[in-house]
């Protein structure tokens, strides 16, 4: 029995370790984007509290403790402060299934807070959850913009997660298993899966971006639009709550593409050659490839404009969906008819669709733009009888 | 596979694990609040506790605000709903797969088809078109 104890006091520590280690992630990540952008837009970015603006997220998180904490009258009170802890607590508890080394590679411990079987399963119903905390939170401001941005947003996600569901289907029909462990295991013997999935990963990436709302899918805080959608109401720690909930989502949804497509921990095996061991060192690969991402987000967003409703919600069933079960589609008649060709010949295969993907979005982009409204001289056709 | 890795691993635990997780990440939430609501100023008046209407005094209110919504958003969960099944059933199918060949790519075949159909229904119904 203490036995027992000693093992989940040991978790529970790890568990404080991974929400204080994503807290400082996130308070550095509003840094380290706000300083990107300025770069990608030739100006500096915060550089006066502390130096290079080191203190910056100390000075916003002290802030948003210290001031008024808000409560719209006509808001369901419960319902408002209970939604930004599940956007928090949904978006921190899918971190820790990470696997971030070796079993025993923390000072003697595992470097993961738990290891279920099903670590994908899991992490897919807590993202699921997470459009809780963002609907709840609008719906509760009881006010009309919050309301249709909590809408928009619990649409555009249930929408994407399906995307996100089925892009992976190919990969767990490979590796045969649903935990990051085995995924990680079956990458470092055969090579990362992005050679074999490259359409599933990308379409996989696209379905994350809309996951945690980041450009160009962030409709749910459009600020040009509807104010801040479901944050209009929200100040003070619930608002940093809910902003705090989207940077951890991202660096979650980085970690798991890592995982899921990039080896995980494991760095390429190419370099064991030279250093010996140099793959199986703990956590740097992982963070790498995490800050990869992240940078990825950043650049992204400094990038594209954001889609129009309607287009986003094309985007995501005519095309997102299709591709996904074709992807599936595909995979599993390789594995069922395999000839004489590896894994490698899947590869092609699926750079292959990956290029149909990059040309067919190029294609119904002409067709999504076409404004519904038509145009004076369009309407005088119509009058004239002609159509 | 992981299970070599670690033999001492007992699944119970790790559910254990995973709630100790879940309490501590809800845990920090209600701290932040609960230290924002002790700590930040109590001024509220009650222009400042409106609703924001963009400078108007909201004329109805309330949760829900009691406006309607295109059916539309009803919709796309319905779908998600039925698909997200259907994602569901493809899971274990998926983790088998190399097991149940080639008996379960027909399976596979045949399920995907009949979800087409549906598939299909719903486009030249255009409940995927908005606007």
């Amino acid at each position: 029995m203490p036995d027992l104890i000693a093992t989940l006091l040991i978790s529970l520590l790890k568990a404080v370790l991974v929400v204080l280690g994503l807290l400082t992630t996130f308070a550095y990540m509003t840094l380290i984007e706000r300083r990107l952008l300025g770069r990608m837009q030739l100006r500096p970015g915060p550089n006066r509290v502390g130096p290079m603006g080191l203190l910056q997220p100390a000075a916003d998180a002290i802030k948003s403790i210290f001031k008024e904490d808000l409560t719209v009258t006509l808001a369901d009170k419960l319902v408002y402060t209970l939604a930004p802890i599940i956007a928090i607590g949904m978006a921190l508890t899918a971190f820790g299934g990470i696997p971030a080394g070796p079993a025993g590679s923390l000072f003697g411990e595992n470097p993961w807070v738990y290891n279920l079987d099903t670590g994908i399963l899991a992490l897919l119903a807590l993202t699921s959850m997470g459009v809780y905390g963002i609907f709840l939170g609008g719906w509760a401001s009881g006010s009309k913009y919050p309301m249709l941005g909590a809408l928009r947003s619990s649409a555009q996600m249930i929408s994407y997660e399906l995307g996100m569901g089925l892009s992976i289907l190919g990969l767990l029909m490979i590796v045969g298993t649903t935990s990051f462990h085995g995924l990680v295991a079956w990458q470092a013997q055969n090579g990362v899966m992005l050679l074999f999935q490259s359409l599933g990963f990308a379409l996989f990436l696209i379905s994350s971006f809309a996951e945690v709302n980041r450009t160009p899918f962030d409709l749910p805080e459009a600020e040009q639009e509807i104010v801040a959608g479901y944050l209009t109401e929200y100040s003070a720690i619930k608002w940093a709550l809910f902003q705090m909930a989207e940077y951890v989502n991202m660096i979650t949804a980085s970690a798991v593409m890592a995982t899921l497509f990039f080896g995980g921990w494991k760095g390429p095996q190419v370099l064991n050659a030279l250093i010996p061991g140099i793959s199986d060192w703990p956590l740097i690969w992982l963070i790498l490839k995490i800050a990869f991402f992240l940078f990825l987000f950043i650049w992204v967003r400094a990038t594209l404009p954001r889609l129009r409703y309607d287009q986003l919600m094309r985007f995501g069933w005519k095309l997102l969906l299709p591709l996904a079960l074709a992807n599936t589609v595909m995979t599993a008649a390789f594995l069922a008819f395999r000839g004489a060709g590896g894994l490698w010949f899947l590869g092609v295969l699926s750079l292959a669709g990956l290029l149909a993907l990059l040309i067919m979005s190029d294609r119904v982009r002409v067709l999504w733009n076409q404004p519904t409204v038509r145009p004076p001289e369009d309407r005088d056709l119509v009058r004239a009888g002609g159509d | 596979m992981e299970r070599g890795a670690d033999p001492e691993r007992r699944p119970t635990i790790e559910y254990a694990n995973f709630v100790i997780m879940l309490l501590v990440a809800l845990g920090i939430g209600i701290v932040a609040v609960l230290a924002s609501a002790l700590l930040g100023p109590k001024k509220g008046s009650r222009t400042k506790l409106m609703a924001y209407e963009s400078g108007n005094d909201p004329e109805r209110g309330g949760v829900g605000t009691g406006q309607r919504f295109p059916v539309h958003f009803y919709l796309v969960a319905m779908l998600f709903i039925i698909f997200d099944i259907e994602t569901a059933f493809f899971y274990p199918l998926a983790v088998a797969y190399q097991k149940l060949i080639p008996f379960a790519f027909f399976e596979a075949i045949t399920f995907v088809l009949l979800l087409l159909v549906g598939y299909v229904y719903v486009l030249k119904k255009k409940v995927l078109e908005w606007a």
